[in-house]
């Protein structure tokens, strides 16, 4: 945002923002090998909003974000066809840099992967690959991606300990602020919460809302109360298909398919 | 309660008695293999410091290899040259070997290189020591036409390299592609994930690898049988023939002189037990930092 705003532009603001489109996906279809797991998806995810991806085990919806950053590169065999517009640019096209496409689009998954060094150095590590910092400006930046993700206050007196040191819940929000601290531009979260104990849970919950204001954030869930509770949008996926995507309010009160209703009543899935 | 019969008397399952015996069976022949292996390797170790304790006085450390019929004498050019080519090829293997470990264990999969890489190092592991001993001879010693402590360091690499690739390659390809897609995702390259997270990942087990691979060749004796052969007399000129501890047992144990056959003794001791210290150090330091 530019100061020279007019009050009408700030008020309009919220609404111009739930409009743009940061990612736009045309006609996805992704391979692994010869076996096609996702048809024809096309969707779009909305800037500094939470999008949800639901559906039942097997259902492409983990395929799809990785196609988001391109993470079934790292696996010969794997190839997505289609467009992912990000920012008005295919990223599919060959010619896209992976590695700067990462660090703007970041990830975090389903089990925590800290690195085999400290606490510091595991924020510091993605830093360091595309920023200059000076000692002091890097002690402030893990300081703020470790309170953004709620950690500070419990790891302030041990930085220089092992990652590992953590228990698993502190050591998935340890994943999330080395995610954050990159600043990307999209956060990618692969079943952030599947192995974390409910506390552990609601704090990365809380942490999603608020990350919400500064990122766009996708999430991948097997928890429909999940996606209810912190998603604005929520896709619905099945055998590798879009089968409703829509505001989250209206997906879980009045769905549009009866396959989503059955889905997310238990009915199903 | 009152209708089940299952409980009423001590009947004892029969397929459950079945498997208790086949439990017992089992760990009895367990215990027994294991009290053979150890009562060997406690045998060997006993005799060992029963006749090699007396030649652990301060003069086998200080004194050369004694003259044809001389009294007493030391190991003290022995362990110097042994520790000298020890250090010399675990100084050229450990890099060759860890960087050849990383490139298998990144491109192992893609790439018809890497997969012959692989095999060839498979069929090194298992190459026996002498044939080494005289590829070394063919190659550096008949052409320079004279021993030294260098050939006998070449023909040590050529046996700790494959040992070195091997467990690093294995130690790297136990790192879970989770932590590797989590160090891509943040938009490192290659290298850096292959260094930085990878390698960090189980550094205690290609250290580990690292020491095993020097206790490998502080015993080995065929290979530098025709590469540094042996020197009566103290030198530290690598480029000349050297003594070593295997060497030396081997030559003082078949000799007539009963203070021979006492260092020959001595030198075993030391060398088992320097060997043993090192697979300890190395199994306590891969326990301690590989516990999940």
């Amino acid at each position: 945002m530019t100061t020279n705003v007019t009050m009408n532009a700030q008020a309009a603001a919220p609404v111009a923002r739930q409009q743009s489109k940061i990612i736009e996906i045309k006609g996805l279809n992704f391979f692994y090998g010869k076996t096609r797991s996702l048809t024809n998806v096309n969707l779009d995810i909305h800037e500094k909003q939470v999008t949800a991806f639901i559906g039942p085990s097997g259902c492409g919806k983990s395929t799809l974000l990785r196609t988001l950053n391109r993470m079934y590169d790292l696996y010969p065999g794997q190839r997505a066809e289609g467009t992912i517009a990000y920012r008005g640019r295919n990223i599919l096209d060959a010619d896209q840099d992976v590695n700067m496409l990462r660090a703007k689009v970041g990830m975090v998954f389903q089990k925590p992967t800290p690195f085999p060094m400290s606490i510091y150095d595991n924020i510091a590590f993605g830093v360091r690959l595309y920023e200059d910092l000076s000692k002091g400006e890097m002690d402030e930046r893990v300081e703020w991606a470790l309170k953004k993700a709620a950690l500070w206050t419990e790891v302030k007196d041990k930085l220089g300990k092992s990652g590992l040191s953590l228990s698993g819940g502190q050591q998935q929000r340890l994943c999330i602020a080395r995610g954050v601290a990159v600043k990307p531009d999209v956060l990618l979260l692969d079943e952030p919460t599947s192995a974390l104990d409910p506390i552990s849970t609601s704090k990365v919950e809380e942490l999603i809302s608020e990350l919400k204001q500064d990122y766009t954030i996708a999430i991948v869930t097997h928890n429909m109360q999940q996606a209810a509770r912190c998603s604005d949008y929520t896709a619905y996926m099945y055998l590798g298909e879009l089968v409703e995507f829509g505001v989250t309010d209206q997906i879980f009160m009045n769905p549009a398919r009866k396959e989503t209703q059955d889905y997310i009543t238990g009915r199903f899935g | 309660m009152k209708t089940s019969t299952m409980n009423a008397a001590p009947v004892v399952n029969k397929v459950y008695r079945k498997r208790l015996l086949q439990h017992r069976v089992g760990i009895a022949l367990s215990v027994a293999a294991m009290s053979l292996g150890l009562a060997v390797l406690l045998w060997i170790l006993a005799t060992l410091v029963i006749n090699g304790v007396q030649a652990l006085t301060p003069s086998l450390f200080t004194a050369t290899t004694p003259a044809p019929g001389s009294e007493g004498g030391g190991l003290m050019n022995a362990i110097v040259g042994s520790l000298m080519m020890v250090g010399l090829s675990t100084l050229v293997s450990t890099p060759i070997g860890i960087l050849a470990g990383i490139y298998l264990a990144e491109y192992g999969e893609e790439n018809k290189l890497a997969q012959v890489t692989r095999f060839v190092t498979d069929i090194m592991l298992s190459a026996p020591s002498i044939v080494i001993g005289l590829f070394v001879y063919t190659i550096y010693v008949a052409n320079v036409n004279h021993f030294s402590g260098y050939a006998g360091s070449l023909a040590l690499s050529l046996i700790a390299v494959p040992v070195v690739v091997r467990t690093t390659d294995n130690m790297l390809r136990l790192v879970p592609n989770s932590l590797l897609e989590a160090a891509f995702a943040l938009g490192a390259p290659r290298w850096k994930v292959a260094m930085m997270v990878r390698l960090r990942a189980v550094k205690a087990g290609v250290v580990t690898g690292v020491l095993l691979a020097v206790a490998r060749v502080s015993g080995e004796t065929a290979p530098l049988l025709f590469t540094a052969l042996n020197n009566q007399f103290f030198s530290a000129d690598m480029n000349k023939p050297m003594a070593n501890l295997p060497y030396v047992i081997y030559q003082f144990a078949m000799s007539p002189y009963d203070n021979w056959r006492e260092l020959a003794w001595g030198g075993a001791l030391l060398v088992t037990f320097s060997v043993l210290a090192l697979n300890i150090i190395s199994r306590t330091l891969f326990n301690q930092k590989i516990p999940n």
